[in-house]
């Protein structure tokens, strides 16, 4: 099936927030903290604007709590006297004009006794620089398994290196956008968005009202990968504190350099891997410490941290594993939810650790991997038991087959002895990710879908789910037209609104499709029943029976309801950290295919593969896009994109000056899957999303390691980067001796 | 309260006609407006979509006379007496491949990526000078990778015209 609102796309006539009309309305503002810390002790309104004009919000006017909440309360709305981040949000304004909102913004002065900040998550905070408990750690997190301290004694072989990450911008096309407004006493918020409930949450929240008088609906949104999950919550607000006081509707959109200045990005981190083997190469211990930079609010970054840590050690068995985990407090913009949620950081560590270790150890790479990759029967480190029946070495071969691997080694043995200047190599990740919410998280979602029989006898999917791209709408118009035997347009996907579906939960952690999907099987069956037909029946059966109904019971709703219910035999230890981390892993190996110019140690990528198993693929053209363009993603997190700060904030916040690939950049990425159905998924699907953003940057780095003999340990390795590590002999005197 | 009353340069407004899709409009205009802005806020072409707002994701292409441009780094009064094309008026049916290859996801670059794309297909010739992804390469896509969209510029080309 092609993808349902394609064409509506394709030509234009998708609405998103900005292109909805605003009559009567006003444009919103946000004056924002010129400091990252200190108490302000003055706000003054500059008279170049006629402020009688202009609605002014502050944190006076927020009629709840001033709190943003989410799993802690310690986020303001607005800065009340205080600022933690360059950026924070003080004041709003609002007038019909959105050049007069814009000047007025401008025309407001927030004057911030500075106090010292902390601005590097790697060394410990001076006294004067501790803010949160005492010693600025958000949030700490420990997995033990075996006895790591004795394995490394004992082991014949320990490799140690630190590896690091940089932050990564999410560039969705669309920036945030809402728009509020009172229907009635109902508040009304309309936005970009991938949680219509945590937004409905935090309204709730900090306007003191219950669900009843606030109403969230979603419009499509124009990419998310996480950077709408959190933060739509402070701009939905900042949009209904406005239309609040002004008793009028009101827009916020924030422009692009706004956007990438005061929203969330990738966590940066730093991951130490300390590890015991033996000679030929068999993991025996792994002692791994992960520390992230949360910025100066909690948001999501225990969970972040928390997936973070699970994947740390890789998809490999070790009997011996120890990986402590902590979130730093900074005053930097606070970092949040980006596709992959931590384990990208870790992976890229791990899996360039792999590599390092085998040109430790002078074994072949693909070799270490192959012995060292879990087995059914084995273990993680949290203590799971894998036994999903996939052949992961499988995957791996797959992948060395698909890249033509062993041959382009060979290949490249002989370019890089013909050319002076340029190098070839090719590099390899072996990864995974857990789909789904971690360890108990599903389970206190306790997610709830229902599927409508309409009168006509088409069926509705009533879910919070919501399309950013990634394909929701068909994949669920799929699964509920197969379940039921319907035709694709005899299923309506209901606009994720909260006065009118229920909380099937946010649409995040590769989720979707794998949990969501199998709610939508179950509610189809529900609802056959109500309709006293057993699970056979299928199209027409059904279609008649629900016009039957209608007609027996006019004016009443039909609905069929699933509510999440987690797969038999899963067990989590939130305490000890152990168990069953996930109810599934994706699998995966990748190959990156680079040349490297030695003259200005710029990177290509001319080659990629990437293999999965991802369970059931659904739909192949959505599904290979979402690795299509994760990879992509990926490629510009290890060689282009780096956000470069001050004072904790971003100051490259332009697309001119922050880059992300171009079609020029990227090679075509081939893709390939492995199938293996998961029994508790969508039509046996295992999420999908986040996966491919965990390969490339370790694959890539391997690559230019492998092409070059350079030791890249961090990304994104930029030119600039690589020139600093290596010297391939082609600097200039004078470029040598600076 | 007025729209525009706060602040405001009385001598700003400009008149102009240009051709849009087709059809004379005539608008009074500010002389620091974008065409971006025109078409959107002002004539209700929302198809046409912001970025960047600087020239550098391509978003915001339409023609101009023609030739595909940066809607958001043209000024408004330079398009008098031109012809504007913008997404709204392309031909549905020329969007299939589009839709097979998966070239749209969330669809916020697509209109952009699709004027590009178009006009590329419309002008094979380029294709003996260069590859489609160096001619893509002023629209920025967050999703597909380029993959779907570099294929479906290829569908119909022979296969050294299509070249990727």
């Amino acid at each position: 099936m092609h993808r349902r609102e394609g064409l509506a796309k394709l030509t234009g006539r998708e609405r998103y927030v900005d292109d909805l009309p605003l009559e009567g309305g006003l444009w919103g503002m946000t004056v924002r903290s010129p400091a990252p810390r200190g108490r302000i002790t003055a706000v003054r309104f500059r008279p170049e604007v006629d402020w009688s004009e202009v609605v002014v919000v502050d944190a006076r006017d927020i009629p709840g709590r001033n709190e943003i909440i989410l799993i802690e309360r310690d986020q303001p709305v607005l800065a009340a006297g205080y600022v933690r981040h360059v950026h924070e949000a003080v004041l709003l304004v609002a007038h019909p004009s959105r050049e007069v909102a814009r000047r007025a913004a401008r025309a407001v002065e927030v004057v911030v006794a500075p106090e010292s900040p902390a601005l590097d998550f790697r060394v410990p905070p001076r006294p004067e620089q501790i803010q949160y408990g005492p010693d600025n750690v958000l949030k700490r997190l420990k997995i033990e398994k075996g006895d790591v301290e004795r394995a490394l004694a004992a082991a014949p072989v320990v490799v140690e290196r630190v590896y690091e990450t940089g932050a990564q911008e999410h560039v969705y096309l669309e920036t945030q956008g809402m728009i509020a407004w009172l229907e009635d006493d109902v508040l009304v918020v309309k936005g970009s968005m991938q949680c219509p409930y945590y937004v409905l949450n935090a309204l709730k929240h900090a306007l003191g009202r219950d669900e009843h008088r606030v109403r969230v609906i979603q419009t499509p949104t124009g990419g998310g990968f996480g950077g709408k999950e959190e933060y739509p919550s402070t701009i939905a607000l900042h949009a209904a504190l406005l239309a609040l006081k002004a008793g009028r509707p009101v827009k916020l959109v924030y422009d692009r350099p706004e956007d990438m200045a005061a929203t969330t990005k990738r966590h940066p981190s730093r991951v130490r891997h300390r590890t015991g083997l033996t000679k030929d190469g068999r993991l025996l211990a792994q002692d791994i410490e992960v520390v992230l930079d949360g910025g100066a609010y909690v948001t999501l970054s225990p969970v972040v941290l928390s997936r973070g840590i699970i994947h740390a050690a890789g998809p490999y068995s070790c009997d011996n594993v120890r990986i402590q985990g902590r979130v730093m407090f900074t005053n930097a913009v606070p970092f949040g939810a980006f596709r992959g949620f931590g384990a990208p950081q870790t992976l890229f560590a791990c899996e360039r650790h792999m590599d390092v270790i085998a040109q430790t150890l002078g074994l072949d790479s693909v070799e270490l991997r192959r012995i060292n990759l879990i087995r059914d029967g084995q273990r993680t480190a949290t203590g799971q038991v894998i036994r999903d029946g996939t052949d992961r070495v499988a995957v791996l071969e797959r992948a060395l087959a698909v890249s033509g691997y062993r041959e382009k080694q060979r290949a490249h043995r002989a370019f890089n002895a013909a050319h002076r200047a340029m190098r070839r190599g090719i590099g390899l990740a072996t990864f995974y990710h857990g789909a789904g919410f971690t360890g108990g998280g599903e389970v206190h979602l306790n997610s709830r879908l229902r599927v409508a029989g309409l009168p006509d006898g088409r069926v509705e999917v009533l879910s919070a789910n919501i399309e950013m791209g990634q394909g929701t709408l068909t994949v669920f118009t799929q699964i509920a037209a197969d379940r039921l035997g319907l035709a694709p347009e005899d299923v309506v996907i209901g606009e994720a609104d909260t006065a009118r579906v229920p909380n099937s939960g946010p649409t995040v952690a590769s989720r979707t499709t794998m949990v969501v999907g199998r709610l939508i099987e179950r509610a189809c069956d529900d609802l056959r029943h109500r309709l006293g037909l057993d699970d056979r029946a299928r199209g027409r059966t059904v279609r008649d029976a629900v016009v039957r109904w209608h007609r027996e019971h006019p004016g009443q709703r039909l609905l069929g309801e699933a509510v999440y219910e987690p797969p038999p035999g899963i067990t989590w230890d939130e305490e000890r950290y152990q168990g069953d981390a996930y109810g599934a892993f994706a699998w995966a190996a990748y190959v990156a295919e680079v040349e490297v110019d030695l003259r200005t140690c710029a990177t290509r990528v001319i080659d990629f593969v990437a293999v999965q198993e991802v369970g059931k693929v659904i739909n192949e053209t959505l599904a290979r896009g979402q690795v299509q363009g994760g990879v992509v993603q990926g490629i510009g997190w290890a060689l282009m994109e780096e956000c470069r700060f001050t004072d904790g904030a971003m100051v490259n916040n332009q697309l001119t000056n922050y880059l992300i690939p171009t079609s020029d950049d990227v090679p075509p990425i081939r893709v390939a899957f492995v199938e293996n159905p998961y029994a508790h998924g969508g039509q046996g699907a295992k999420g999908l999303g986040e996966l491919p953003i965990d390969g490339p940057g370790p694959a890539i780095l391997n690559a230019v390691a492998a092409a070059t003999g350079a030791d890249p340990r961090a990304i994104p390795l930029t030119p600039e980067r690589l020139m600093e590590i290596a010297d391939f002999g082609f600097r200039t005197a004078d470029s040598r001796a600076s | 309260m007025s729209a525009q009353s706060a602040i405001r340069n009385p001598q700003s407004a400009i008149s102009i006609t240009f051709t849009l899709n087709g059809s004379p409009v005539s608008l009074s205009i500010d002389s620091a407006e974008r065409l971006l802005d025109t078409l959107r806020y002002r004539l209700g072409l929302t198809g046409t979509k912001e970025g960047c707002g600087e020239g550098e994701c391509g978003a915001c292409t339409v023609y101009l006379d023609g030739l595909p441009v940066n809607a958001c780094l043209v000024p408004t009064y330079q398009v008098r007496g031109s012809r504007v094309e913008t997404v709204e008026a392309l031909d549905p049916e020329r969007l299939e491949p589009f839709l097979a290859h998966g070239a749209t996801q969330c669809g916020a670059c697509t209109p952009g990526v699709v004027m590009t794309a178009l006009w590329i297909r419309a002008h094979p010739e380029l294709l003996e000078t260069h590859t489609i992804r160096e001619l893509m390469a002023g629209n920025l896509c967050r999703c597909t990778g380029y993959d779907g969209i570099v294929d479906a510029v290829a569908t119909g080309h022979g296969p050294d015209l299509g070249r990727r």
